[in-house]
């Protein structure tokens, strides 16, 4: 079996390292980080943390090197899955394309260039230390399933089969969209919070006020799924609540908060931005996540000014 | 000449205490005494619109000030305005006393101070400090005033005419609520979104082409605000969309003194202004989910502060 990981960042060198470590998988490695991807054909793919990993994917910054594969697994930042796809897409005419990116709307994106579609929710997490190099921050399930019916379900949970394996525990489902709503629903109802106030997640929470906002967010979003259909798998606002805790991530600042500082592009558009236009094709007014999804674009287009 | 006195001597209260000046016998109030001596040494200069500079007397200690002053201007920020108007107490016997602050609810907190005549104004003009005893007249546009406690339009009118002598805009209405709620609700929406997003009043504020365009957040807002507007009585002297349109088409970058304040980590005028039209909405039962949205978000920014 081969697999590409495309977008070799934090998220897809975990699957990357950790599949290469499968004797029956050949595992390729895609990402425009040339520096990153020649450390992986020098030195291997370390991973630090939360497990100690040295694996050997075959890494390219050159699309056009992509042979055909059985498998791909996009964990581009959602604003960049069009490009990605867009360059990658030969190399996976007779394969499958799972997603494991933040966000809804990638799975349409995805659609528009391959023919066999994986609705995927990750939670695993890290950080890439220097090129060849990724701290793994926390461990975590993957949910996949068929975004179509062009999807055969057995490649699904062979795809998902490789990964638990591989040290990624992963599950095949019928209906992907719960786990996918519940995470976007926690993402977009607390990470643009966090980078509006500059609140750590407990402080945030622990503000009656906001976190009535919060729920207003989580709200908007669970009618939005509800009008689709969609049954969460569990309920975003118990995940906040056990995120607030001390042990867990009261003093985390949100990826988006930590964007905005640095001043880098948010993934705002596909967390209540996609909320937001999923939203206006089923009905469900949304004016709470358009309203936050205004001011991060807002914020964003402050950087270029001045 | 009449003798006035300026308590407050930011950019707002340094206009008009220099260009009253011209016509009056202006004493300045400040919080630092090095302020009030600068003032007095070196007189206040106005650049920009303006090309003079005003000779003055300035005290930072309320004891000093003329007893006989016909008119008291409070132009400190309306956080300020408390401790101001405590330092007031019992003195002033003479004077009406006129509030200039953003937002709602200056009157009531001067009124708990002392019984002066009051008169309520909103200004519309703007200036930049560049030091104790200079300021820059940027935007010229109008203060308007009207009556609020033992006052009357007349004298709302000779005051009024008495900033215009001195070379400001200035226009005096039976009641200022109208021209009050017009520039609370554009305050509430304009600043509170400039604070969050980091952008100054430019054009992005009236882009309305895509769901996610900060104009059509801007334009919810202001609705909100129209809504509680109409429900507690007023018909507004301006539409706040109108307002914000025009100010962002001047082509100059308006910098919010909102966003001035969460960018040096002040605390800002949001009690006043979000705050007050949060509570009077709230008071009338009309929903307003996106100013309570904005209401709370800087407020935590403020909070934030700590971190």
């Amino acid at each position: 079996m081969r697999i590409a990981v495309i977008g070799c960042g934090a998220v897809g060198s975990l699957f990357a390292a950790n599949l290469s470590l499968l004797d029956d998988v050949e595992v390729w490695a895609f990402d425009l980080n040339e520096l990153h991807m020649a450390a992986i054909n020098r030195d291997g793919l370390r991973l630090s943390g939360a497990g100690d990993v040295s694996g050997r994917p075959r890494a390219t910054a050159n699309a056009a090197e992509l042979p055909a594969c059985d498998f791909g697994i996009v964990a581009t930042k959602a604003m960049h899955t069009e490009s990605a796809i867009a360059s990658t897409a030969h190399a996976f005419a007779d394969g499958c394309v799972a997603t494991v990116q933040n966000g809804i709307g990638n799975e349409e994106t995805l659609a528009r260039h391959v023919e066999r579609v994986i609705r995927g929710t990750t939670f695993p997490a890290g950080k890439l230390l220097e090129p060849g190099h990724v701290q793994w921050d926390v461990k975590g399930d993957t949910t996949l399933g068929p975004y179509d019916e062009r999807t055969p379900f057995a490649e699904v949970e062979r795809l998902a089969d490789a990964c638990t394996r591989a040290g990624m525990p992963a599950h095949a489902v019928e209906d992907a969209r719960g786990p996918q709503w519940r995470k976007v629903i926690f993402n977009a109802s607390t990470n643009p919070i966090g980078a509006l106030t500059g609140l750590t997640h407990g402080r945030v929470c622990e503000r009656p006020d906001l976190r009535a906002l919060v729920s207003g967010l989580v709200d908007e979003g669970k009618a939005v799924a509800a009008a689709q259909g969609i049954e969460l798998d569990a309920d975003p606002e118990e995940l906040i609540d056990h995120a607030a805790q001390p042990e867990v991530a009261y003093d985390h600042k949100a990826s988006m908060l930590q964007d905005v500082e640095a001043r880098r592009q948010t993934e705002i558009d596909y967390l209540n931005g996609g909320i937001a236009r999923f939203g206006r094709e089923n009905g469900v007014p949304t004016p709470l996540n358009e309203a936050i999804w205004a001011l991060i674009k807002g914020m964003e287009a402050s950087w270029t000014q001045s | 000449m009449t003798k006035v006195v300026v308590a407050g001597a930011g950019a707002i209260g340094s206009l008009l205490a220099a260009h009253l000046a011209r016509v009056a016998d202006v004493t300045v109030l400040t919080r630092r005494e090095e302020h009030a001596a600068a003032l007095r040494r070196d007189g206040l200069r106005v650049s920009g619109r303006g090309d003079f500079t005003a000779e003055l007397g300035a005290t930072a200690d309320p004891a000093e000030l003329p007893a006989d002053a016909g008119l008291a201007i409070l132009a400190c920020k309306g956080t300020d305005l408390e401790p101001l108007a405590a330092r007031l107490g019992g003195r002033l016997a003479g004077a009406t006393v006129m509030t200039i602050q953003n937002g709602l609810g200056a009157e009531e907190v001067v009124a708990g101070h002392g019984d002066w005549p009051l008169l309520s104004a909103v200004t519309f003009m703007s200036g930049t400090r560049h030091g104790d005893a200079h300021v820059e007249y940027v935007l010229d546009t109008a203060t308007w005033i009207g009556p609020y406690r033992g006052t009357s339009e007349a004298e709302a009118r000779r005051v009024a005419e008495l900033i215009e002598a001195g070379g400001l805009k200035a226009e005096a209405f039976p009641d200022l609520r109208p021209a009050q709620w017009s520039k609370l609700v554009f305050n509430a929406t304009v600043n509170g979104v400039a604070a969050l997003t980091g952008l100054p009043h430019d054009f992005h504020f009236a882009q309305t082409g895509q769901l996610s365009d900060l104009g059509g957040l801007v334009r919810d807002l202001v609705d909100e605000g129209k809504a509680v507007a109409a429900a507690a009585g007023v018909a507004l002297h301006d539409d706040p969309w109108e307002m914000n349109v025009l100010a962002t088409q001047r082509g100059h970058r308006h910098f919010p003194s909102m966003l001035e304040d969460v960018e040096a980590r002040r605390p800002t005028e949001l009690e006043l202004i979000n705050g007050s039209l949060v509570r009077e909405a709230q008071r009338l039962g009309v929903p307003v989910p996106l100013q309570t949205a904005v209401y709370r978000l800087v407020k935590a920014r403020e909070a934030s502060y700590s971190e």
